[in-house]
């Protein structure tokens, strides 16, 4: 912290060029000690009508601080150091910073510049030309705080010296060279610096502010020595690194102040915590790679427009129109029926299921829906699901049959068409041998409206987005599913990747995915639904039993308790479906034993010797659902224990988890969220490939036989001789090695 | 996630289906102080819920000064009433890897090893031991294994002070979106095991402070997780296809962060054929 003396003065001149670098400026500060003695020469004069006149220092650190400001923390430290010297201090500011200090370069110009109870402070009145350039200056800071370009200030403020100047004469007395050429030297950091230093120029206005604390400063510390000591001591401490983050208040404040006057923000002092949280928090923020973040387009104000439009009524014609749709309405209500499912934990957000009882909304007032039901939500890679089960009206039923057989009559003609190039290319070729494999035959999908296809089920991906209608099923798709285990991505025209290969994309998965969950899991207090009329006919051949039941207006409600006591009150109200694919059995033609072993598909493995189809008929009793190997397959319980009177029953399935119900007096639905798979206890085997198709059985004509030794042809010729028959076998021979070459050719 | 900003929390998680009830929230709300005064934490997190067949563990855990040291965990099943559990031993999670099938519900009940692998268990009665486990020590195994595999926080969350022990970061302000979309920014919260591997070049941008941790973005099988924005792009779910249940959220630009776990306890060995 000593202060070299004696180094040589020339060098301080070069100071500003110098200053740049930061090693240079080190060896610079302590170079100027020679500058003092015309300071101190100066200052005897100056000290009696101001009694604060050793706050160079202080102000020396201000500047320093400014100049700092932006953007070399180390200068900062630099800065501290400086007050040794504390009377070259704003010149040396004055030399890097270029025009900016100009103002103050020629001599005390600082000093003057200080607010007004300065002068009030100071006795000297005899000085009254300095005052008068003094106002003059000040207009031009405040030129700068306006944020004017340097060049352009400059020449004001050049008349400014020179008005000040030429009001000085004591100064001029006393050191008028080096005003003038400390200003010179400022003339080559203007222009070397103001290109490269653009962000200088914003702290420009900033600096008037350190001015005030600067002189309370300095007032309070009249004694140099003792002054710097404190100083240091303020520093030491300051400096002093924190023992949990291992930062020091020093380094923090340098680069608070220095985000403050390169941003510039508007009322600072207002948010000067925030800063100096930013500043902490930026340490943490180091770019993991050079490239630069692509801007940041707020997903959020999309979203937000798009749910915004959910909110907005279609149409208000008239209160008619309003006392039909309260009248009549399939819209469910989702808001009712989550806030049971919330009773247990289970369920979405409030605003989200809000939004889907929007888009839901939505939904039908597009479409000729008869009914519809939130179905539930399965999670996907990239995005969910959103599910929605409606039934068309009969109109609009006929309609959507029409448009698939069109759709169908399509799709075969196309595979026709390919069949027939396929036929043709062969036909090119040798006629090759008849395949004797004949695929299994097709198992033509359910009606809509019936079995699997009961109901159709439109998905988005968010509420607000267009509804997408899946597909019907197909019992191939179905079959398949059952063998592969993969999760959704979120989109639906994604292909399913998977072994044994699936016949659609990821639409015809979640359709077929869905056409499980539903059969697998969606129950009813018993009693709730009944059969028609006919209730009582047997099974008919199809294995479904009767497909239609009707709410049952007798319907009792059955208490929670036993609700939850006994799995028996719980019955399926979605037919089974078979281990052909479809709930209705149908025998394709009486083709091979093993299609006609329909089987429903949750029961698998249990029951393998009947015969044909037989499922559990619609409304059978959960209870005897099979569970997988020691689960059951559902776990009923109360939503609460504490508060038995208004508890709910809620089932949840362990067979596909993430299914649940719940039942409270006639209330009852079913949910499904989660990802869309069946457990499994053991890990999932994906089916292998076919075995190798078995080799051409080998026999003698298609075997090469060795070549005979010559032993054996001389013996063979022997036995010829003996006997002609053995020739006639060796004839036969070649020929048949000669048909074996022709088939390798 | 920290027990004092539960509610909020569980409504940024729901969007995958699970969740607290009422009263579970509210019995919650009301016991996580009183354990962190009981045991003397200085932190409570809420980590989440294995369901069982007949019942579901209810799991907190409690921090001490160091945020990386081993936790304390408790379990309980009605959210009121809390038990400690013992500290993981290597052994129990070795012997837990080879459960299979749900939890049950009941902490006494006893798996019998001889039942999951007649071999296995023959060389562990060879060795004296019993071919039992209970299902406390299955469920300190697995609570140990998904903190292990999929226990995560935002990059720059938690700082490493230079005397080694780990804090939360006051200074945290939150990944900012294009950097919550990345795996990059998110770390396992237990001991690194990556880390020491990588090659000088990929240490050389790390900052000792705050990448201490090893990150997401290597973990196996690749494509492990999903990020997702929800809430109308409000907030970044991560949700774990290898631990399914286990779901991390933040919210870009605040210090709300956390992970819960709602799932049953298994692990989705069959992840690679699912992808």
């Amino acid at each position: 912290m000593a202060e070299p003396p004696g180094e040589p003065r020339p060098e301080a001149r070069a100071g500003p060029a110098a200053g740049r670098d930061r090693g240079a400026q080190e060896q610079s500060w302590p170079e100027e000690g020679p500058e003092q003695p015309p300071y101190e020469g100066f200052e005897p004069e100056e000290v009696p009508p101001w009694p604060r006149q050793p706050g160079l220092g202080p102000a020396a650190y201000e500047y320093q601080g400014v100049r700092q400001a932006s953007g070399q923390p180390q200068e900062l430290r630099r800065s501290v150091y400086q007050p040794p010297a504390p009377s070259q201090d704003p010149y040396r500011a004055q030399d890097q910073r270029g025009s900016f200090y100009q103002p103050h370069a020629p001599g005390r110009a600082p000093y003057q510049s200080e607010t007004p109870e300065q002068y009030l402070c100071q006795p000297h009145g005899t000085e009254q030309g300095p005052y008068e350039p003094e106002v003059s200056e000040i207009a031009v800071s405040e030129r700068y705080a306006l944020g004017q370009d340097s060049y352009r200030t400059e020449e004001p403020r050049q008349s400014a010296y020179e008005s000040y100047a030429a009001g000085l004469d004591p100064y001029q007395t006393h050191e008028p060279r080096s005003v003038y050429e400390t200003y010179t030297l400022q003339e080559d950091p203007c222009q070397a610096y103001e290109p490269g230093h653009g962000p200088y120029q914003p702290h420009e206005p900033g600096y008037g502010l350190y001015q005030p604390g600067y002189s309370t400063y300095d007032e309070q510390v009249p004694d140099p020595n003792p002054r710097m000591l404190a100083m240091q001591n303020a520093k030491a401490y300051l400096l002093k690194s924190s023992t949990t983050s291992g930062l020091n208040l020093y380094d923090h404040l340098a680069n608070m102040l220095t985000k403050i006057l390169d941003e510039q923000p508007t009322n600072a002092v207002d948010i000067i915590e925030n800063i100096s949280k930013d500043v902490k928090w930026a340490q943490f923020r180091k770019k993991m790679d050079t490239l630069r973040d692509e801007h940041e387009i707020l997903p959020t104000f999309e979203v937000a427009e798009k749910r915004k439009a959910l909110f907005l009524k279609v149409h208000g014609e008239g209160d008619e129109e309003l006392e039909d749709e309260i009248a009549e309405t399939p819209l469910p209500n989702v808001m009712e029926t989550a806030f049971y499912f919330e009773q247990a934990g289970i369920g979405l957000s409030k605003d989200e299921t809000y939004h889907i009882l929007l888009a839901l909304k939505q939904l039908i007032s597009v479409q000729p829906i008869q009914t519809c039901r939130f179905w539930g939500k399965i999670l996907g890679l990239e995005m969910n699901y959103i599910i929605a089960e409606v039934q068309y009206n009969d109109r609009a039923e006929e309609e959507e049959a029409e448009d698939e057989e069109d759709n169908e009559e399509g799709g075969k003609a196309m595979s026709e068409d390919k069949g027939g190039d396929e036929d043709e290319e062969k036909q090119e070729d040798d006629e090759p041998p008849q395949s004797t494999y004949r695929p299994p035959p097709v198992i033509p999908k359910e009606d809509n409206g019936t079995g699997t296809n009961k109901y159709v089920y439109f998905v988005c991906n968010e509420p607000g987005k267009p509804w997408v209608k899946l597909p019907p099923v197909t019992p191939a798709q179905i079959v398949c599913a059952r063998k592969i285990k993969k999760f959704f991505t979120g989109r639906l025209d994604a292909p399913v990747v998977s072994f044994p290969p699936f016949p659609g994309n990821e639409a015809n998965y979640l359709r077929a995915q869905i056409a499980r969950i539903s059969a697998g899991t969606q129950i009813c207090p018993i009693g709730f639904y009944q059969f028609g009329e006919e209730e009582g006919d047997e099974e008919e051949e199809g294995g479904g039993g009767r497909d239609t039941y009707e709410e049952n207006p007798d319907f009792q409600p059955l208490s929670v308790v036993e609700m939850v006591d006994s799995l028996s009150t719980w019955v399926h109200h979605t037919q089974n479906i078979l281990k052909q694919g479809r709930c209705v059995w149908l025998n394709p033609f009486q083709k091979s034993e093993e299609e006609e072993e329909g089987e429903e598909e949750e029961k698998a493995e249990e029951t393998d010797e009947v015969q044909q189809e037989i499922g559990p008929p619609l409304l059978t009793p959960v209870s005897e659902d099979e569970g997988i190997q020691n689960v059951p397959a559902w776990t009923a319980q109360y939503s609460t224990n504490l508060v038995p009177q208004y508890a709910v029953a809620i089932l949840q399935s362990n067979r596909w988890p993430g299914a649940y119900a719940f039942a409270s007096g006639r209330r009852f639905d079913n949910i499904y969220l989660g990802w869309g798979h069946k457990y499994s206890p053991e890990n999932h085997t994906p089916s292998l490939p076919p075995p190798v198709q078995t080799e051409y059985p080998s026999g003698p004509e298609i075997t090469e036989t060795n070549d005979p030794t010559v032993e054996e042809e001389q013996a063979l010729k022997a036995a010829q001789e003996e006997a002609l028959a053995a020739a006639g076998e060796e004839e036969e021979e070649e020929e048949e090695e000669d048909e074996d070459e022709d088939e390798d050719d | 996630m920290d027990a004092a900003s539960l509610p909020g929390a569980l409504d940024l998680v729901a969007s995958g289906g699970a969740g607290l009830s009422p009263e579970k929230r509210a019995a919650l709300g009301a016991s996580l102080p009183l354990l962190q005064r009981d045991y003397r934490f200085e932190r409570v997190w809420f980590w989440g819920r294995i369901q069982g067949l007949r019942g579901a563990y209810y799991i907190a855990e409690g921090l001490g000064p160091d945020r990386a040291a081993p936790r304390s965990r408790l379990y309980s099943l009605n959210c009121v009433e809390w038990s400690l559990l013992p500290p993981a031993s290597e052994e129990m999670v070795a012997q837990a890897e080879k459960l299979k099938g749900r939890f049950q519900g009941d902490p006494s009940f006893e798996y019998e090893l001889a039942e999951i692998k007649a071999e296995d268990a023959e060389k562990l009665t060879e060795d004296g031991q019993e071919p039992v486990i209970k299902e406390e020590a299955r469920l300190v195994a697995t609570i140990e294994q998904i903190d292990k595999a999929v226990g995560i926080i935002p990059r720059g969350s938690f700082v490493k002070t230079p005397l080694g022990s780990v804090h939360e970061n006051r200074n945290f302000e939150g990944l900012s979106l294009t950097e919550a979309k990345k795996l990059s920014s998110y770390f396992h919260l237990t001991e690194p095991v990556n880390l020491k591997n990588k090659t000088l070049l990929e240490k050389a941008d790390l900052d000792p402070s705050t990448d201490f941790l090893d990150s997401l973005e290597h973990d196996i099988p690749k494509g492990s997780w999903t990020v997702q924005l929800e809430k109308g792009g409000v907030v970044v779910v991560l949700r774990s296809l290898l631990w399914l249940g286990l779901t991390f959220y933040h919210v870009p630009m605040t210090k709300q962060y956390g992970y819960v776990y709602f799932g049953t306890g298994e692990k989705n060995l069959d992840l690679p054929f699912m992808l």
